[in-house]
């Protein structure tokens, strides 16, 4: 438990270590998830890639090196208590220079770029880059800072459809089952199927891509959202995609879904995929510097 | 479904013994390509500074140290989705003898027509499984167009590079293909109980 009095640094530091972290040593959940659908996986092509996946967990353990060479575009969620004595505008700073800081130092590497000239932006930083989400939190001093290193292989298999109120669920589950087969093996399944519904179509993407963040195989606390969770895992596990698309048992890990509540004549669907490769990594600071590193949450 | 050893580059012959689902383990040496290296051959016309002819070509753009000019030890070495790159099948093996294609995820069907006929393979590697994929890369030997970092032409050594899955193969069978139109059938029996 490290005390400082410059708040900032240990943000930055916080963030400079959960960024390398999350890229090399992958939470027990998901280590759990992937040695289930070893277990279960029959076809033969398919055992093959969840043999190598397993290998791959453990050698980047021995090598100390990365899971993935995919250092993704860094996305950090922040839960601000009320009472934390540090401003969210100095917090981004941190985590924009914690970012850096361990891109040059590691060294990984560089993928972000200028949309338009492609051209490459510094050390993993650049315009609105990290991307950062906040919650705030009333009667707290606290910090939570959960980063998500974001693939672009995955990130690609990202859709959006505005269903209609008539379309109802089982529009919802038509349009994420379409997705995930029209996807195939490019987002490097089986991974974490993040679906986010209701409120608006920026709102739902944001639901999706939170989704991904749960820790695997938890569970949506309003029942009726749990029960398509579990129905919507089994429906995507009977499509035959398989580990890496080359046909199998095993498509997807998990579905995970958040849902707001929406206008009456709107249905948004947001699918956010996250690889098997489910990278993530927290600390929870303290109004006094300590900080805990938690893999699990 | 059998295993197969090959050392790169290699010959047709070697390449149309290989079946969809078959195993493949790969030593010799691999050239790393990606989008940028193929947008300035075949959109931008420049020659490529080595002879492609028999070539393993991965989908990569590599985590590398620095250690002197011209010179790179590996971090982490890892696989791209192909998809994006399927248009240059066709003049990869119609102009400069590829002979394998490796990456993640697979390539679309118009893939399947170059392969068969100029006796080339789509090998699936494990997206994502960096880690061991660095091991069995033994030296960055060389490296061109250094400017396009990290969408360099890379030449890699490597050693029991694999498993990889013959999942496109010289006899017009793609396991993609298969899949998707197995998926197909079964999402018209999903929605039927929906």
């Amino acid at each position: 438990m490290a005390v400082a009095t410059d708040l900032q640094k240990v943000v930055e530091d916080a963030a400079a270590h959960l960024y390398v972290w999350a890229l090399k040593d992958i939470p027990q959940d998901l280590r759990d998830a992937l040695a289930d659908a070893a277990e279960t996986e029959t076809s033969v092509p398919g055992q093959r890639v969840l043999q190598t996946i397993l290998k791959n967990v453990n050698v980047a353990e021995e090598e100390r090196n990365l899971v993935c060479q995919d250092t993704g575009i860094a996305v950090y969620y922040c839960r601000v208590g009320e009472h934390f004595p540090l401003h969210p505008a100095r917090i981004y700073e941190a985590l924009y220079d914690g970012t850096e800081r361990a891109t040059i130092e590691h060294p990984l590497r560089s993928n972000t770029v200028h949309t338009l000239t492609r051209e490459n932006t510094g050390q993993n930083v650049g315009y609105r880059v990290p991307i950062v989400h906040w919650d705030f939190v009333p009667d707290w001093d606290g910090l939570d800072v959960k980063c998500v290193p974001k693939g672009s292989g995955s990130e690609n298999m990202s859709f959006l459809k505005m269903c209609t109120p008539a379309d109802g669920v089982a529009g919802i589950k038509k349009f994420v089952l379409e997705s995930i087969v029209g996807a195939g093996g490019k987002p490097c399944p089986p991974g974490i199927v993040g679906v986010g519904i209701g409120g608006s179509a920026d709102y739902a993407m944001h639901l999706a891509k939170e989704a991904i963040a749960r820790p695997v195989g938890t569970r949506n606390p309003d029942p009726l959202v749990a029960q398509l969770e579990d129905e919507l895992k089994d429906l995507l596990n009977q499509t035959g995609i398989g580990p890496m698309g080359l046909g199998g048992d095993v498509t997807v890990l998990q579905c995970h879904i958040e849902h707001a509540d929406t206008h009456m004549t709107l249905n948004p669907v947001a699918v956010n995929y996250q690889c098997w490769a489910a990278r993530r990594a927290t600390a929870h600071i303290g109004a006094g510097g300590d900080v805990d590193y938690d893999r699990e949450a | 479904m059998p295993d197969h050893r090959i050392t790169f580059p290699a010959s047709e012959e070697q390449i149309r013994e290989l079946r969809v689902g078959d195993s493949v383990t790969v030593d010799g040496h691999i050239v790393g390509i990606r989008d940028r290296t193929q947008i300035r051959i075949f959109d931008q016309g420049v020659e490529p500074p080595l002879d492609l002819s028999g070539a393993f070509l991965l989908h990569t753009a590599p985590g590398v140290r620095k250690v002197s000019e011209g010179k790179y030890e590996k971090v982490c070495i890892g696989t791209t989705t192909s998809a994006r790159m399927v248009r240059f099948t066709e003049p990869l093996g119609r102009d400069h003898g590829v002979r394998a294609i490796c990456g993640k995820g697979g390539l679309p069907d118009e893939a399947i027509e170059p392969m068969r006929r100029y006796g080339m393979v789509y090998f699936a590697i494990v997206g994502g499984a960096a880690a061991l994929e660095t091991t069995q890369i033994e030296e960055i030997e060389e490296v061109y167009w250094e400017e396009l970092m990290p969408e360099c032409l890379w030449k890699f050594r490597v050693k029991d590079f694999g498993p990889l899955t013959v999942a496109i193969d010289s006899h017009g069978s793609s396991l993609y293909h298969d899949v998707q139109a197995q998926a197909q059938k079964r999402l018209e029996d999903i929605y039927a109980n929906l």
